[in-house]
C-alpha cells in the first residue's frame, strides 16, 4: 500500500491526486493536514489560514467539486481526488473567473483575505446551482466570515457572476 | 473646484490591489517563504496576577529543534507601550518584552523559537514556572478602591497616575456657565455598559523577522503602523532605529488591533538565534493576547428644556483597560471628545473620565476609538429626551447638532491625550443625510404606524447620529514622494499603511486627479520603512485627510516640474499650460506627451530627475457626521432581536472613490450591528477567557446580515483633498443607540447593557411589566 515508514518513525504516505488540472505524486507525512500540504508543499499561497478551527472559510478549497475547508482536512484524504483551490478558478479559456472579475468591479475585496475563501465557495455553489438565489448564495457563505466588508457588495458580486 | 470638475477623484476606480488578491496572488505577510524559518511559540500565563518565582528552561532547551528560549532575564528591562501611537506616546509606560509578573490569563510569560511549530510547542509545554499567585482585580470599580490589588507596583514604570488605585489615565473637563440643570425642566441619568469585544481580523496577528545581506533586521509585519513599529522596537530591545526595516505587505484587517506593537518578541528571537522567525497568533491567542475594544461604563446625566434646549451634559466614563494602558488616555479622551460636540449644549457640560487597570486582557484601539462608547450613551439619553418632551427624535436631533460655522469648547478642552484645537464646522451633510435616511426608513410613516400594535412581536424604529474626527490634528504627519517614468507613469512612495480599506488607490486617484492622468499610470509602494518616507500609519481616520493632503501637495509639485520642462519643449509660457489626459496642453491647443516631458528632463534639457516630496498635517480634524436610522423586530416572549432593515447615510466630504467609501461604511456598520447583538467576550470567574473562538465569539455571517444600505451624502471639505473628510471609522458607532432607540421605540423598553441578546432583552422587558399577560408589554409612545 501508499503508507509507510520514514526513518524518523514519522508514517509516510504516496499520496496521488489531481492539482488544479494536473495530476501529481507526493510523499507526505500521514499528519500532514490538507492546508498544509497546500501552502507548504506545493507552495500555493492563496489559500489562508484565518483559524485552524473550521470556523473561518478563508482556507476553503475544491474537493471533488466541493467546498471543503481545508484546516480541517488531511491531506491523505485527498488520495484519488481532485484538489482546485483559488489559483485553478479559472474563467473559460483561462482568463479570469467571472466571480473573480464581478468581486474587483463590485468592490467585493478588501483586505482579500477572505476573498480566496468567499471565490471558492460561490464557485461550487454556481457550478452545483446556477440559478442560486439571494438566499441560496446568503446560505452558502454562512461558513465565509468576512470582517472587512459587511457581504453586501461580496454578495452582489456572485449575483453578478451567476449565469457568466 | 467643485466635485463635478473632477476626472479621477469621486469615481469608482478597481482597487488596485483586487486583481492579485482575487486570484490568490502571494501578497500577505505569511505567503513568502525562509529557508531556515523558525518558528516561535509563546507561553501565555495561566494566572490573571502572579509574580514568577522561578522560571527554570532547561528541559524546553533539550527539545530537539529548540534554537532560542527567552525570560525576562535574558532581555533588557524597557518600560515602554506597546500603543502605536505618535512619538511621545500619550500611553504609559507599563510594559515589559518579557516581566517576572504577569497580570492577566494570556500575558507573556517566555518565548520560544524551534525548527518547527511542533518543537517549540513541546518546549513551551516543558518550561516550568514557579509563581506566588498575587490577587487578582477584574472589576474597574473594584480596582479603583484603597487596598486593591496593584496591579503597576513596579518601580520604573512611568505616567501612570495612580499606580495604587490601579488609575492608568484620568482627565477631567468642565466648562461652567451658571448652576447646574437651573433651567433644565427635565433632568436625566443613566448608565449604558460594553463589554470586552475583539476586532477578529481574518488574518491573525502575523510577522517576521529576518536579517538582510548587511545583517539589518527586517520585520515582515502584519502592521498599521510600520514607522511606529521601527522606533518601539528598538526602544525595547535597545538597538538602532537605523538597523531595523519594517515592511507591511498586505494585511488581512487591523480595525485598531494592529496599531499595536507586538512586534518586540519576535525580533527578540530573532537577535538572539541570527535566524528568520515567525510568530503568527493563533485564533484563540489572538482573542486573548492581542487586543481589544475598553469595555466600558458610560454615566451620562443631560437636563432638557420643554422647548427642546439641551441645558448641561455630563459624562463619566470609566473604561477597563485590562493589564496595560495601550491608549488608555487618549481612547478615554475621544470617548467626549468625539461625541459631546455633536449637538449644543446652552449651559454647563463636564466630563469625568478614567482609564483603569484590572487583571483583565488588554484593551487597545478599535475602530470607533472611544466614539463607539461614548455615543452609545449620548444618542440614547437623546431619544430619553425626546420622548419626554414629546419630541419627534429626528426633529429634536435636527434643532440642536452642531451646525455649519459652529464649534464647541470641548474641542479645545479634549484632544488626543492633551488639549485639543479650536475649531468650527466647515462642511456639514447631516441635514440633508437624516432627511435621506428618514425617507428610505420611510420614518414617519412607520412611527405612526408602529404607534398602535398588539400581540407579542412588535416593531420599531430608531435613529442615531454619528461624528467622528478626520485625523489628529497638530499631531498626525504624512509625507510623500513621487518620481517620473520615461512612459510618463509615475511611483508614488507613501508611509500610508493599506489595511485593506484601499488607501493605496485612492492615493493614487488624488495624483492622477492632480497629473491628469489615469489611476493606472501610478504605480504605488507603501509602507516600507526603508523605501517610503514616514507617515503615523493608518489609525485615528487620518489616511484620506492626512496622506491625502500629502499626496496632493507631491503631485502639485511634479505637475510645476512637468511645466517648466513642457514650457521649453512647447515654447510656451507656463502659465498658459495645464495637464490633461496625459499631455501637456497650451492654451493655443500645443501640446506634448508626458513621455516627452520625462525623456526630456531625463536626456535633454538641463538634466534632472522629475521628482518631489512633501510632508502634510492639519490644524483642524474635520468631523463626518452620518445618520443611521434602524428598523427592528421584537419577539417579546422570546426577546429576540431582528433587524429588518439599516440605513446609513454618510457625509465624509468628497468620498475619493465611492465604491470603496460604502465598503468602508458598509463594513463598519456591520461590525457595528455584530457588537449590538451578538459579540461579547466571556470570562470565568478567575480571569479566564471562555469563549477565545468564532464557534463561540459569534460575529456575523453573511446569513445573519441584515439589509445594510449606504448611502453617501456629498459635501466639500475646504481643508481635505478635494473635499476629502474621514469615513473609516464613524459608521460602527451608529448600530447600538440607533438598534436601543428602535427596540425602545418597538417595546417602550430601553436597553443599557450590550449586546442585546434575548435574555438581556426579555430582563429588561419584564423588568418593565413585571406580570406580562401574553402580548401585553406596556408601550410608551
Ligand atoms: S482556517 Fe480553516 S476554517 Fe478558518
Ligand atoms: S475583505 Fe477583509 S475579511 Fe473580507
Amino acid at each position: 500500500m501508499s503508507e509507510s515508514k520514514s526513518n524518523a518513525g514519522l508514517s509516510v504516505f504516496a499520496l496521488k491526486c489531481a492539482v488544479n488540472g494536473e495530476r501529481t505524486e507526493r510523499e507526505i507525512c500521514s499528519s500532514r493536514s490538507l492546508i498544509e500540504f497546500i501552502r507548504g508543499d506545493l507552495g500555493l499561497k492563496g489559500t489562508k489560514e484565518g483559524c485552524g478551527e473550521g470556523e473561518c472559510g478563508a482556507c476553503m478549497v475544491l474537493v471533488d467539486g466541493k467546498a471543503v475547508n481545508s484546516c480541517l482536512m488531511m491531506a491523505v484524504q485527498l488520495h484519488g481526488k481532485e484538489l482546485v483551490t483559488i489559483e485553478g478558478i479559472k474563467g473559460k479559456g483561462g482568463g479570469l473567473h467571472p466571480l473573480q472579475k464581478s468581486f474587483m468591479t463590485e468592490g467585493a475585496v478588501q483586505c482579500g483575505f477572505c476573498t480566496p475563501g468567499l471565490i471558492v465557495a460561490s464557485e461550487a455553489l454556481l457550478r452545483r446551482n446556477p440559478g442560486a438565489t439571494l438566499e441560496d448564495i446568503k446560505l452558502e457563505l454562512t461558513g465565509n466570515l468576512c470582517r472587512c466588508t459587511g457581504y453586501e457588495k461580496v454578495l452582489s458580486a456572485v449575483e453578478k457572476a451567476r449565469g457568466k | 473646484m467643485d466635485a463635478k470638475d473632477l476626472k479621477v477623484v469621486n469615481k469608482p476606480a478597481i482597487k488596485m490591489d483586487a486583481l492579485g488578491l482575487a486570484c490568490g496572488e502571494p501578497a500577505f505577510t505569511d505567503d513568502m517563504d525562509f529557508t531556515g524559518l523558525l518558528y516561535a511559540k509563546l507561553l501565555w500565563s495561566p494566572h490573571a496576577h502572579a509574580r514568577i518565582k522561578k522560571i527554570d528552561v532547561s528541559a524546553a532547551l533539550k527539545v530537539p529543534g529548540v534554537k532560542a528560549v527567552l525570560t525576562y532575564k535574558d532581555l533588557p528591562r524597557v518600560p515602554h507601550t506597546t500603543a502605536g501611537q505618535g512619538y511621545p506616546e500619550p500611553s504609559p509606560y507599563d510594559t515589559y518584552t518579557l516581566d517576572n509578573k504577569v497580570r492577566y490569563v494570556g500575558d507573556r510569560v517566555a518565548a520560544v523559537a524551534a525548527e518547527t511549530a511542533e518543537a517549540a510547542k513541546e518546549a513551551v509545554s516543558r518550561i516550568k514556572v514557579d509563581y506566588e499567585v498575587l490577587p487578582a482585580v477584574l472589576d474597574t470599580f473594584e480596582a479603583m478602591k484603597d487596598g486593591a490589588p496593584v496591579i503597576h507596583d513596579e518601580e520604573d514604570s512611568k505616567n501612570i497616575p495612580d499606580a495604587k488605585h490601579n488609575i492608568a489615565a484620568k482627565f477631567d473637563f468642565e466648562v461652567r456657565n451658571g448652576e447646574w440643570f437651573k433651567e433644565a425642566d427635565h433632568v436625566f441619568e443613566h448608565s449604558w455598559t460594553m463589554p470586552y469585544l475583539q476586532h477578529c481580523a481574518i488574518e491573525p496577528h502575523i510577522s517576521i523577522a529576518y536579517f538582510d545581506n548587511t545583517g539589518r533586521l527586517v520585520l515582515r509585519t502584519s502592521t498599521q503602523v510600520p514607522f511606529h513599529v521601527r522606533r518601539i522596537v528598538a526602544q525595547a530591545l535597545k538597538i538602532p532605529v537605523k538597523n531595523i526595516r519594517v515592511i507591511k505587505p498586505r494585511i488581512g484587517g487591523g480595525f485598531g488591533s494592529k496599531q499595536e506593537v507586538l512586534e518586540d518578541i519576535v525580533a527578540a528571537l530573532a537577535l538572539k538565534t541570527r535566524r528568520p522567525v515567525k510568530l503568527e497568533y493563533t485564533r484563540k491567542e489572538t482573542f486573548i493576547s492581542s487586543r481589544t475594544r475598553h469595555p466600558a461604563t458610560c454615566r451620562m446625566k443631560a437636563g432638557v428644556k420643554k422647548d427642546g434646549t439641551i441645558t448641561d451634559a455630563e459624562m463619566e466614563i470609566t473604561l477597563n483597560t485590562g493589564a496595560y494602558g495601550s491608549h488608555a488616555l487618549t481612547v478615554m479622551m475621544c470617548s467626549g471628545s468625539h461625541t459631546i460636540p455633536m449637538y449644543r449644549v446652552k449651559n454647563n457640560i463636564r466630563f469625568i473620565g478614567r482609564s483603569v487597570y484590572t487583571n483583565m486582557p488588554v484593551a487597545g484601539a478599535y475602530r470607533g476609538y472611544g466614539a463607539t462608547q461614548g455615543f452609545f450613551a449620548w444618542e440614547c439619553l437623546m431619544d430619553m429626551m425626546a420622548a419626554k418632551i414629546g419630541m419627534d427624535p429626528v426633529e429634536f436631533r435636527k434643532m440642536n447638532y452642531i451646525k455649519l460655522g459652529e464649534g464647541s469648547p470641548v474641542f479645545k478642552a479634549m484632544g488626543e491625550g492633551r488639549e485639543g484645537v479650536e475649531q468650527v464646522i466647515t462642511s456639514c451633510g447631516l441635514f440633508e443625510a437624516i432627511k435621506k435616511g428618514a425617507d428610505e426608513i420611510k420614518w414617519a410613516e412607520k412611527k405612526a404606524k408602529y404607534a398602535s400594535q398588539s400581540g407579542p412581536i412588535r416593531r420599531g424604529v430608531g435613529v442615531a447620529c454619528m461624528m467622528q474626527g478626520s485625523g489628529i490634528p497638530e499631531v498626525d504627519m504624512a509625507s510623500a514622494t513621487m518620481k517620473m517614468n520615461e512612459d510618463g507613469s509615475f511611483n508614488l512612495l507613501v508611509g500610508a499603511a493599506d489595511l485593506g480599506t484601499g488607501s493605496d488607490t485612492i492615493l493614487a486617484q488624488i495624483a492622477a486627479e492632480v497629473l491628469g492622468i489615469k489611476t493606472d499610470d501610478i504605480i504605488v509602494t507603501s509602507s516600507d520603512t526603508d523605501i517610503t518616507p514616514f507617515d503615523v500609519g493608518a489609525y485615528a481616520s487620518s489616511t484620506t485627510f492626512i496622506s491625502g493632503g500629502a499626496v496632493k501637495k507631491t503631485a502639485e509639485k511634479v505637475r510645476d516640474m512637468i511645466i517648466e520642462v513642457a514650457a521649453k519643449i512647447l515654447d510656451q509660457k507656463k502659465e498658459d499650460l495645464r495637464l490633461e489626459g496625459g499631455k501637456v496642453v497650451a492654451k493655443d491647443g500645443s501640446s506634448c506627451s508626458l513621455p516627452e516631458v520625462a525623456n526630456t528632463s531625463l536626456y535633454y534639457y538641463n538634466q534632472h530627475q522629475i521628482t518631489a516630496s512633501a510632508s502634510h498635517f492639519a490644524h483642524t480634524s474635520p468631523p463626518p457626521f452620518q445618520a443611521n436610522f434602524a428598523e427592528v423586530e421584537v419577539d417579546t416572549e422570546t426577546g429576540k432581536v431582528k433587524i429588518l432593515d439599516y440605513v446609513s447615510c454618510v457625509d465624509c466630504g468628497t468620498a475619493i472613490n465611492p465604491v470603496l467609501a460604502e465598503g468602508q461604511n458598509d463594513g463598519a456598520v456591520l461590525n457595528g450591528i455584530s457588537h449590538t447583538l451578538s459579540e461579547e467576550m466571556e470570562f470565568s470567574s478567575n480571569g479566564t477567557p471562555l469563549n477565545a473562538s468564532f464557534r463561540r465569539y459569534k460575529i456575523f455571517s453573511a446569513a445573519d446580515t441584515p439589509p445594510l444600505r449606504t448611502f453617501i451624502i456629498p459635501t466639500w471639505e475646504p481643508a481635505g483633498p478635494f473635499g476629502a473628510k474621514s469615513v473609516s471609522e464613524i459608521g460602527i458607532n451608529g448600530p447600538l443607540p440607533a438598534v436601543a432607540n428602535a427596540i425602545y421605540n418597538a417595546t417602550g423598553v430601553w436597553l443599557f447593557d450590550a449586546p442585546f441578546t434575548p435574555d438581556r432583552v426579555l430582563a429588561a422587558i419584564k423588568k418593565q411589566a413585571p406580570s406580562p399577560a401574553a402580548g401585553s408589554v406596556k408601550l410608551l409612545h
